[in-house]
């Protein structure tokens, strides 16, 4: 009843064809949130108190460290869901997030070193918030190192599932470190229980960036999941029609002209 | 590997069946390895020269040397490890054995403790056992051995049910060599860190108390839970 829907979305050409219409509606938002929030952050938010005009960095590596999160959830869900109902598609989802995660992460660990050097004195410490964070960066590595090991692609998906669900612990150990030891890392300010204790006029470029770099990670994903999609169907009949409707044929789209981001090749 | 059904028995007969099954496999396992107890006693060996090794780069200065041996010691017991999870399922997917394990109708995850707490016992036990000697030559005082013991014992666990799921994943892959490493090294700092810290506060004299339940906990949480993983990716290996 209620699963019809996740059903529906396990079939590939299902897939394929609602998400080349998605992308457009993440990819625009994305766009002028980024830049809103960026405008709003950079421009309009008053100097910090205590760290002056060099806070701003947070504007990119907040959003940027809650995405790191939020990927390799999304990664080791769609690998539960491809494991347990032996989905394709979710496969498919979750080989496309390592790449576009890793690279989150590389991003919120080098602003972090750039933001660390004049605050803390030093580019790196090892306390637990950063050496979580690099964990999950070497998480997101063992993972595309263990998929492009085999050779055939079911094994691969399977395998590199298992490795996704295990290495999620580290997820609630980064949120958390934070709070359960004596961390140079500030504690969280927004993702808490309680009222965020940052002004307001700071909060909402950052909410605004924030929710622009998940339309970012979700256009981004949607479109990597597509082409992911084309590579391991190749061989099937539904191809030729989904291409001819990405290219604006007859039998779909109507007309509208297709964005190059948007093709899957 | 299932023993023979009476009828008469009682409904526990399933549970009977997995608890022979783990022993029967305990015992075989603990038969090949002292058969062959040159490959077995090869992680020790690694072990005991690797963690030599530190002293002979260093200027041997006991002060030092106390520095660094938490270092040495735990790096050298996770690079140990590490080589030894080869002997896990390698010998045991190559010649059948394993998938006969899998199709025998006995639980697998069961088997699987069976098979990690063997090869703790194997690897990671002699780690512990070579230890108080390790620690001497990194100039630990005598009163600090307890603790480094608990902490190599605890942690040794850890690094085995942690290890049995990288060599699970790596099992079918070809040239797995450092893909193993790569995969279980992230999930191992977690007791690098702890361990490490248990050894360098007890070297020190303050009490290590905390360090050391937290190895614990992770022990007691691998040995649960890692074990649902191994068996999926032995499982995966196998097809």
């Amino acid at each position: 009843m209620a699963w019809v829907w996740l059903h529906r979305f396990g079939s590939p050409p299902y897939f394929y064809r609602v998400a080349r219409r998605l992308v457009p509606w993440f990819a625009w938002p994305a766009l002028l949130l980024c830049l809103g929030g960026l405008i709003g952050g950079l421009v309009f938010a008053p100097p910090d108190f205590r760290q002056g005009e060099g806070f701003r960095i947070i504007y990119v590596h907040a959003p940027a460290a809650w995405l790191s999160l939020m990927t390799y959830v999304v990664m080791a869900l769609s690998a539960a869901v491809g494991l347990i109902w032996r989905m394709n598609v979710a496969h498919a989802v979750a080989a496309s997030c390592p790449k576009i995660g890793a690279s989150f992460t590389a991003v919120a660990l080098a602003t972090g070193m750039l933001w660390g050097r004049p605050m803390w004195g030093t580019f790196w410490v090892w306390d637990p918030r950063l050496t979580s964070e690099l964990l999950l960066l070497f998480l997101y590595l063992s993972y595309i190192a263990l998929r492009s090991a085999f050779d055939d692609v079911a094994r691969a998906d399977r395998a590199s599932a298992v490795l996704a669900i295990v290495g999620v612990i580290d997820v609630p150990i980064i949120h958390y470190s934070v709070i359960w030891w004596n961390s140079l890392h500030q504690a969280p300010s927004v993702l808490r229980f309680g009222a965020p204790t940052i002004a307001p006029s700071m909060l909402y470029p950052l909410l605004m960036m924030l929710v622009g770099f998940t339309c970012f990670f979700a256009a981004v994903m949607l479109t990597r999941a597509r082409a992911e999609l084309l590579r391991r169907e190749r061989t099937a009949q539904w191809i030729v029609e989904a291409l001819d409707a990405d290219q604006g044929g007859p039998s779909r789209g109507g007309g509208r002209t297709e964005q190059s981001a948007a093709s899957a090749w | 590997m299932t023993t023979a059904r009476n009828p008469a028995l009682p409904a526990s007969a399933a549970t009977r069946s997995l608890s022979a099954a783990a022993w029967a496999l305990v015992q075989r396992d603990l038969r090949i390895a002292l058969r062959r107890s040159g490959d077995t006693l090869q992680p020790v060996g690694f072990f005991v020269v690797v963690t030599t090794l530190f002293p002979l780069g260093l200027d041997p200065q006991v002060s030092l040397l106390r520095d660094i041996a938490p270092a040495a010691l735990w790096v050298g017991a996770l690079l140990a490890s590490l080589l030894a999870l080869d002997l896990l399922f390698r010998e045991d997917a190559q010649d059948g054995t394993l998938e006969q394990l899998a199709l025998c109708g006995v639980p697998f995850t069961g088997l699987m403790i069976a098979k990690t707490a063997v090869h703790w016992m194997l690897t990671g036990l002699p780690l512990v056992l070579v230890a108080p000697l390790l620690a001497g030559t990194l100039g630990a005082p005598a009163g600090a051995l307890p603790a480094i013991l608990l902490a190599l014992l605890l942690g040794t666990v850890s690094l085995s049910f942690i290890g049995a799921i990288g060599a699970g994943l790596t099992m079918g892959v070809k040239r797995s060599g450092s893909l193993l490493a790569l995969v279980v090294l992230p999930l191992a700092v977690p007791v690098l860190i702890f361990g490490a810290r248990a050894t360098e506060q007890a070297i020190a004299g303050e009490s290590s108390s905390a360090a050391l339940y937290l190895l614990g906990a992770m022990a007691v949480l691998t040995a649960t839970l890692s074990p649902w993983a191994v068996g999926a990716a032995v499982r995966i290996g196998l097809e």
